[in-house]
């Protein structure tokens, strides 16, 4: 416990922030984008602030923690606590929010109430963000999982393309079934807990018994609806639409950041609440995990719409996550969470870029490019870049994540590992043939004056290059604090890594 | 064979830390990439001066490699290794790789082969590139390439040395398709990077399994370790070893992106794919003999690999007209001569690091003649307008045909002491092997000169079939000093390192020596077999391409030419069996997702959606009926539990 809350000021100065956007008044509304934008960045500020004050070799599970009792005839708390998977998914969102409001800064065409709604609701999604990661009791997270949902919807109904309406209904509509069955899980677990004013705090529902079945019936009730957020193949099919409908910037916070709600989900509360069920379910989830790589992969090959390819990538790399953290490794438990970071960057490259190019051109229709490395040289060298990031190039951050998630995988399941590693050769395939597509070729003749980057997109873009570069040349600061937290969900789960087979002598004998 | 030094067993080697002048060797990674950084972040601005930074980059890597060769030199055979540890790169779980290089023989004689020629290519470029308008970003990839290159030799780890290996692909995608602005170039490059990403695929797994095995990647790890895993586990690294190795070196059955990859202006060529980075997967097994030695089921696939290979190649070799495909199919099949001495083990490690350097050479400096021909004819490439160049691209022809000279074997030129040593250590062993292996070995020589005799015939000799609008003329200065300096390694590299012994004991600490062994037919018959067949070759290809008429048209030919112009039909199988299947799963599964996943669903939400209407009547906005309402879902979770219980 600590004098200040710092991690309730980090979550609430964005919803300060975007009560502010909005009653901003009349004569300063043209300003509203530019106070987004400020909130932002101190929120990321606070967030390196909350980062500095982590401490990575600490022995409790969560720090920065604060706890108060907020419906205690229900057992709610109102606790917020972080360990360092949950701290680097925070400042995954505290770093993307800046990045997509400049992006976001034309979006709106209009000066005015409609923008200043845009860009206060973004800035409501980012304490959503930091609420879902750093909530230690299992109602607030589920308060948080389900509130996010109304920004988003909001977002992507009232500014997103042609087919919004259809998008943010579908999106709506499986995250709410997802949400409702967990609720029935939650209340559950609560009843089956010991109860009392803070029954809900994850802490106090660690290491239960449950029984068998009760158990494996919460374990799907969490896991269903993380799988719809993740998303899992079978129930992706809101994604594409989600995503090649809500504004760019939305679509990079919702792929980026939102969906690892799912992965973080399952990571927090499906393996060391249930470690029974976790373990009995591991067989069918990896299946379903290899399916979503593989299958994702080639629904991206088969894409005609840049966005919608993108959003299939990320099934395809939702997979990659899942297979991770089931495979029960610490190997590939680290990987997968390194990978959640480093796809928030790469998709947000992707999609940022994407839509640069989508705004030139009025489409994002693949066939509707063609020889643009030589319109816009600059916006497609960024393209590769991201696309590179996407297939998990070595010497880029994702390829390490990517490459732990599959030797961790291998560990344990070495067909799946292998199955798994197809992917890479699909990702090529994915990337490597939209690039030719949409920025190979002759030039074409109309696109004459169309202009490269500008400033403000090279600001947008820059961050998050240098990042997906730098945490793949050093990646040893975020490996750093997720490691403990990873150690832990696997000593909670009773998990070990298997040693290794042969050769080395001194391991030989030891029966670790 | 010498045999002036002790016995050494392979991998025994005392690894030293790097101090002194040996803390210079990031530098050799970090001074071209710091070229490739600065060019492409530059933009427009370094446009005038951009190419002399690159080149510059690359030739200061020279310098440090020298410098570093002459330390290595002065340590004591034994000691010639030297690790550099950077940092800690990746530790997750009981994963963990450090940033680290490793300085021995075999990766300086990379590092030097990599530098020198390729440093000669940048200045080549300076020329051959003069009047592109990219020229910068150009020089960009090469760096770029160095760097990647370097760090594929140089890491100490398989995980590091697989950021190299990729890294290079990256290079050669973007030089490839350098002029992708032509789709046929932007297939070609997207061709090659997938190929390479099957031979990654494996790599990848030997990989795991090595950390499955034993705990780490690093090289000394790994190696120290082999002898103590199952045979099984031994031989599945290595052949998955080796499918990366065919993916970079454009082995069987991974072959098939080496011809159109000549689709990259023709240093590029030269450079990644003739001299350095197809014989990558040749390093790839040589370093990793320690595993190779002990699984010599997957030994005998590698020289399968190597032998299919260099027939293949020089089967298309003999029908291809365009100089620089002619070229690419000789390299593919060179690079089958490295990889089959590579499966051969100890005999033949030595000889397949030393036709590399060799080829590294003679084949570089023919790729930059190809070069300096097509800047003087038009950019063609059909040697069937080519003809009677002799006369006016003096020095082309005569860098050119030592060159050739040396490819073919002929008497104490470099080839002749590489590619005869990997004839001979062929025909050592037992049972059917050295017969079958000798024999190939020894007809894909005859093969080669006619070939490669058809190649220098049919571009410098013979008659003028030039087309009309071409007005032939040597190239400048900076394109043919380069052409003449590898001229002059075609022809003496050989005779300083190979009859002399130096190759042998400088390699020695880190592949181990050999026993005396014999092969089954003496020497000097072999050596005598070999010229004979050579000496066919090149008279079959005066026959043919001098004393007759060469038509200006390809004429329909037999089966087996119109077979070997197809490249023996490797895309039309690779398109029957991967490509259209996959283009149909693909195109059916989108079909699916969107009717039958997602319509589905679709299904389902409809239902929800209409029951949703009906319970809305239920939203009546008072607190008391909502907790009355989460108390019956309470009651009803806690009779569900109290059930299954």
């Amino acid at each position: 416990m600590q004098s200040f809350p710092w991690l309730t000021v980090t979550g609430a100065v964005p919803l300060l922030g975007a009560a502010l956007v909005v009653l901003l008044p009349r004569g300063l509304a043209a300003r509203a984008k530019l106070v987004a934008l400020a909130v932002s960045l101190v929120t990321l500020v606070l967030t390196i602030a909350l980062a500095v004050r982590f401490d990575a070799g600490a022995t409790e599970q969560f720090q920065l923690t604060e706890t108060h009792q907020w419906i205690p005839q229900f057992g709610v708390s109102y606790a917020v606590g972080l360990d360092g998977i949950a701290l680097v998914l925070v400042a995954l969102a505290a770093v993307l929010t800046p990045v997509c409001i400049l992006a976001a800064w034309h979006d709106v065409p209009e000066v005015g109430r409609r923008e200043q709604n845009y860009f206060a609701l973004v800035l409501v999604l980012e304490t959503m963000m930091i609420g879902v990661f750093s909530a230690t009791d299992v109602f607030l997270f589920y308060v948080f999982f389900e509130a996010m949902l109304i920004p988003v919807y909001f977002l992507i109904g009232s500014f997103g393309g042609p087919r919004r309406q259809y998008a943010a209904v579908k999106f709506l509509l499986y995250s709410l079934l997802g949400g409702l069955v967990m609720l029935v899980a939650v209340i559950a677990l609560y009843v089956a807990g010991p109860g009392g004013p803070d029954g809900f705090l994850i802490s106090n529902l660690t290491g239960l018994d449950l029984g068998v079945g009760a158990e494996r019936l919460m374990f799907l009730g969490f896991f269903f609806a993380f799988a719809v957020k993740a998303p899992m193949f079978p129930v992706h099919t809101w994604l594409p639409d989600a995503a090649a409908e809500a504004p760019p910037p939305v679509a990079v916070l919702l792929v980026g950041v939102l969906d690892k709600v799912g992965t973080f989900g399952m990571i927090r509360f499906c393996l060391p609440l249930f470690p029974g069920a976790a373990k009995w379910a591991t067989p069918a989830i990896i299946v379903l995990a290899v399916v979503s790589i593989i299958y994702g992969a080639l629904l991206a090959i088969g894409q005609t719409d840049i966005m919608r390819l993108i959003a299939y990538t990320s099934v395809s790399h939702f997979g990659f996550i899942v297979l991770g953290i089931f495979a029960m490794t610490s190997t590939a438990q680290s990987g997968s969470t390194l990978y959640m970071v480093n796809h928030g960057f790469s998709t947000a490259a992707l999609f940022l870029v994407a839509a640069m190019l989508a705004a030139r051109r009025g489409s994002s229709r693949i066939p509707d490019f063609g020889g643009w490395q030589r319109v816009t040289p600059l916006i497609a060298g960024l393209f590769l870049i991201a696309g590179l990031s996407s297939l998990a190039l070595p010497g880029l951050s994702t390829f390490v994540s990517e490459f732990l998630v599959l030797v961790g995988t291998f560990e344990r399941y070495p067909v799946a590992g292998i199955v798994a590693t197809l992917g890479i050769i699909l990702a090529a395939i994915y990337i490597l043939l939209a690039y030719q597509r949409m920025m190979t070729g002759p030039r074409p003749e109309t696109r004459e004056g169309t202009r490269d980057l500008t400033h403000r997109e090279a600001w947008v873009l820059a961050p998050v290059v240098a990042i997906i570069i730098a945490l793949g040349i050093v990646p040893g600061p975020v490996l750093d604090v997720i490691n403990p937290a990873v150690d832990r969900t696997m000593t909670q789960i009773g998990m070990t890594d298997p040693a290794p087979r042969a050769g080395v002598p001194a391991a030989e004998g030891t029966d670790k | 064979m010498t045999s002036s030094m002790a016995l050494a067993e392979p991998g025994a080697m005392a690894t030293q830390a790097s101090s002194g002048v040996f803390s210079l060797t990031w530098l050799l990674i970090a001074l071209p990439l710091l070229g490739a950084v600065v060019l492409l972040l530059s933009g427009r601005r370094s446009n005038r001066a951009g190419h002399l930074v690159g080149a510059a980059m690359s030739w200061a890597a020279f310098v440090v490699a020298a410098i570093l060769f002459f330390a290595l030199l002065a340590e004591p055979a034994q000691e010639r290794a030297v690790s550099q540890q950077l940092f800690s790169w990746i530790a997750a779980g009981s994963f963990t790789v450090d940033l680290g290089l490793l300085l021995d023989p075999l990766s300086l004689s990379f590092v030097l082969l990599v530098t020198f020629v390729g440093s000669l290519i940048h200045v080549y470029s300076i020329a051959y590139m003069e009047h592109d308008p990219d020229r910068r970003r150009f020089f960009a990839y090469l760096n770029l390439f160095v760097a990647a290159m370097l760090l594929l030799v140089l890491a100490d780890s398989y995980l590091l040395m697989y950021v190299g290996w990729e890294g290079v692909g990256l290079a050669s995608y973007l030089l490839i398709g350098f002029w992708n602005h032509n789709p046929a170039y932007a297939a070609a490059s997207k061709k090659a990077f997938i190929a390479n990403r099957v031979g990654d695929l494996g790599l990848s797994v030997a990989i795991m399994i090595m950390f499955v095995q034993f705990g780490a990647v690093d090289f000394e790890t790994v190696f120290a370790g082999a002898s103590g895993a199952s045979t099984g586990a031994v031989t599945a690294i290595a052949l998955m070893l080796l499918l990366g190795a065919c993916g970079k070196s454009a082995q069987f059955p991974l072959q098939s992106w080496l011809g159109d990859a000549m689709a990259g202006p023709t240093p590029v060529s030269a450079l990644i794919h003739a001299a350095t980075m197809v014989t990558a997967g040749v390093y790839l097994v040589v370093r990793s003999h320690p595993i190779f030695d002990l699984a010599p089921d997957a030994q005998l696939v590698v020289v399968i690999v190597g032998a299919i290979t260099l027939v293949f190649g020089a089967v298309v070799g003999c029908a291809k007209d365009d100089i620089k495909k002619a070229l690419a199919a000789s390299t593919m099949s060179q690079i089958g001569y490295m990889m089959l001495a590579a499966g051969l083990g100890p005999v033949g490690y030595v000889f397949a690091i030393f036709h590399l350097l060799t080829h590294g050479f003679f084949k570089a400096g023919m790729f930059l003649g190809a070069g300096s021909v097509m800047h003087g004819m038009n950019d063609q490439v059909g040697m069937r307008r080519f003809g009677g160049l002799s006369a006016v691209m003096k020095v082309t022809w005569v860098t050119f045909g030592l060159g050739w000279l040396a490819i073919i074997g002929f008497p104490l030129l470099s080839g002749f002491w590489s590619k005869d040593k990997i004839i001979e250590a062929a025909f050592i062993g037992e049972g059917w092997r050295p017969w079958v292996f000798g024999m190939v070995t020894l007809l894909a020589a005859g093969l080669t000169a006619f070939y490669m005799s058809r190649l220098f015939l049919l571009t410098f000799h013979g008659k003028r079939r030039w087309t009309e609008d071409v007005h032939p003329h040597e190239s400048p200065l900076l394109m043919t000093l380069p052409m003449m300096v590898l001229a002059v390694g075609s022809a003496f590299l050989g005779l300083a390192l190979g009859p002399t012994g130096a190759i042998e004991s400088w390699l020695a600490p880190v592949v181990g020596e050999h026993g005396e062994e014999h092969p089954v037919l003496p020497v000097p018959v072999i050596t005598g077999l070999t010229l004979v067949l050579v000496a066919i070759g090149v008279g079959l290809a005066y026959v043919r391409y001098v004393r007759e008429q060469v038509p200006q048209t390809a004429p329909v030919g037999s089966l087996a030419t119109r077979a070997a112009r197809r490249d023996l039909f490797q895309d039309d199988i690779n398109e029957a069996l991967l490509m259209r299947p996959g283009q149909h799963a693909t195109r059916s599964l989108v079909f699916v997702d969107n009717e039958g996943v997602d319509g589905g669903v679709r299904g389902l939400a409809a239902f929800i959606g209409g029951t949703s209407a009906r319970l809305r009547r239920l939203q009546t906005g008072f607190v008391r009926s909502y907790a009355l309402t989460m108390l019956g879902g309470v009651v009803v979770v806690i009779a569900a539990l109290a059930v299954t219980r």
